[in-house]
């Protein structure tokens, strides 16, 4: 099971521009180490994580093994009103993870 | 033996031996399918992506330490200035390395929706390397920044 | 006069051979000089430490935490059932560690101690070395000691455990002839290519390394140690890693515990 953490500022007006920062746990596994007995550990990355705000998709990244370990991906979005984040990701083997967390924005007076 | 029998005994032995060395260079790379060490040029890392459309060096800052005393994960950010509209903003980040064995490190979409162009992340580089962040706009243009990043190897290397 | 003359050669023999091991009372590194491996690093390192969110090491604690509440199959009983909550139950402990079993009066560091209470109490099956599971515990138990001073006994039955320790500290070994003292009490702070060395202090354990890629226990970061003077890695569990592990701990007595510490 991989554990996710999200975060962005805690108050937010319609319109801002906020930063969000993502945690993901995974190994990330390159494909060129070798375990202790010297067998190749098969690689097992994530390949392709998205963030959706309400209905939109505002953000997607496809990361490679030259991404680290435990990945941190932060990046912007212009927020308008209080939705559900939805982030979804999945790695070579197929596992899929999510993490849903509400957004709550505060109106433009 | 006759000059040109022994002469044909020189060119097979040397021959030879280059042909080892030409292998050892590349021999253990190819076994694992691997280039990491060979350093590419600038044009070898973009134009896969580019294909010759314009690019240039402008309104991309790449962020990153001069000195990363770990491979594993060395912080990085990359911000755009781009007013992020329908019209103008930037679709997609590419991160890539010079000497990792995948060049391609990420790929980020991003669009209006974004806000402003700036993304971080964490890399993983295979030693000293340039590092370039490749930013492709609505208009089919493309800009970009490159740093050197020095990564030191750990003095005690342990089995661990 | 022959009884003079014996006395006097065992009055010049005895002290100094006392005298090349570290006793109780005499430190090698004065309190005043005590440094974390966290002023040795980077500071990117230092960053990635302090930045509470995005710590690599936080989903071993979000673990641990769960853990700590998750009943066992066999009996139903969570390490809450009995020892509460843990920013409560469990604040000093990490900081004591090794320390005597009273009832097997054995030397135990705190991985074995929680083996021992999730097989005896939680009859549930000993967690692997190295395991997510172990590691978060360990990490969460650490996590209530954040912030406290390191403070080991080492009186009674602990004493001979402190001696084999620091003879072990003091000690050369290894196709690289180096003994820990060597670099960690002669010459931190000086470089070796190009990493600085630092006071080999225990302080920010279980860690993340950027090395391993991963969260990891001060048993395996010893194991690495003897690596890397290439001696011969005692196995897992090897009283002699806990012996070392209890004199560490003595010596950086008063340093600040480090939840969840990153090192490179």
């Amino acid at each position: 099971m991989s554990f996710a953490r999200i975060q962005w500022p805690q108050r937010i007006v319609s319109g801002d521009v906020v930063k969000l920062r993502l945690l993901v746990q995974h190994p990330m596994e390159t494909g060129f180490m070798q375990d202790l007995n010297g067998k190749i550990i098969p690689r097992n990355v994530l390949r392709l994580l998205t963030c959706t705000l309400g209905q939109q998709e505002v953000f997607r990244v496809e990361p490679s093994s030259g991404i680290s370990a435990n990945p941190l991906f932060e990046f912007h979005v212009r927020a308008s009103e209080t939705a559900e984040v939805v982030v979804q990701w999945v790695d070579d083997r197929n596992t899929r993870g999510e993490l849903r967390q509400t957004m709550a924005v505060l109106p433009r007076l | 033996m006759s000059i040109a029998g022994s002469r044909r005994n020189w060119l097979q032995r040397w021959s030879r031996l280059a042909l080892t060395w030409v292998v050892a260079q590349g021999g253990h790379g190819w076994a694992q399918q691997v280039s990491s060490g060979q350093l590419l040029s600038f044009s070898e890392m973009v134009e896969p992506i580019t294909q010759g459309a314009g690019l240039q060096r402008k309104n991309v800052s790449l962020s990153a330490p001069i000195l990363a005393d770990n491979g594993t994960l060395v912080p990085l950010s990359v911000q755009v200035h781009s007013p992020m509209t329908e019209q103008d903003h930037v679709t997609h980040l590419y991160l890539l390395s010079q000497r990792n064995p995948v060049t391609l490190m990420a790929v980020f979409h991003l669009g209006p929706w974004s806000g402003i162009a700036h993304i971080g992340t964490r890399v993983r580089l295979a030693g000293t390397q340039e590092v370039v962040a490749l930013a492709r706009l609505s208009n089919g243009g493309f800009w970009y920044d490159q740093m050197e990043i020095i990564v030191t190897e750990s003095a005690c290397v342990d089995a661990s | 006069m022959k009884t003079w003359l014996l006395g006097t050669c065992l009055a010049l023999i005895l002290p100094s051979s006392l005298a090349q091991r570290p006793t109780p009372a005499e430190r090698h590194l004065p309190y005043s000089v005590m440094r974390s491996g966290l002023d040795f690093s980077s500071t990117d390192v230092q960053a990635l430490q302090a930045d509470q969110f995005a710590n690599p090491a936080q989903h071993w604690l979000t673990l641990g935490n769960a853990l700590w509440q998750r009943g066992s199959v066999a009996n139903g009983k969570s390490c809450q059932s009995c020892h509460g909550d843990l920013a409560t139950g469990m604040r000093g402990v990490a900081t004591r560690y090794p320390e005597i079993d009273r009832t097997s009066g054995r030397l135990l560091n705190l991985e074995d101690r929680i083996q021992n209470c999730t097989t005896k109490h939680q009859q549930a099956k000993p967690l692997a070395p190295e395991s997510e599971a172990l590691l978060g515990l360990t990490l969460s138990l650490a996590q209530a000691s954040k912030g406290m001073p390191l403070r080991v006994a080492i009186e009674g039955a602990a004493l001979a455990h402190w001696q084999a320790g620091a003879n072990l500290f003091t000690q050369r070994q290894g196709q690289l002839n180096l003994s820990c003292a060597n670099c960690h009490d002669q010459r931190y702070g000086q470089r070796l290519f190009s990493d600085v060395i630092s006071q080999g202090q225990p302080n920010g354990y279980p860690v993340y390394r950027l090395e391993w890629q991963t969260l990891g226990s001060l048993e395996r970061r010893l194991r690495s140690c003897f690596s890397g003077i290439r001696a011969e890695v005692p196995p897992w569990g090897a009283p002699e890693m806990r012996q070392l592990t209890l004199y560490l701990m003595w010596r950086a007595e008063g340093l600040a515990l480090e939840v969840p510490a990153v090192r490179k």
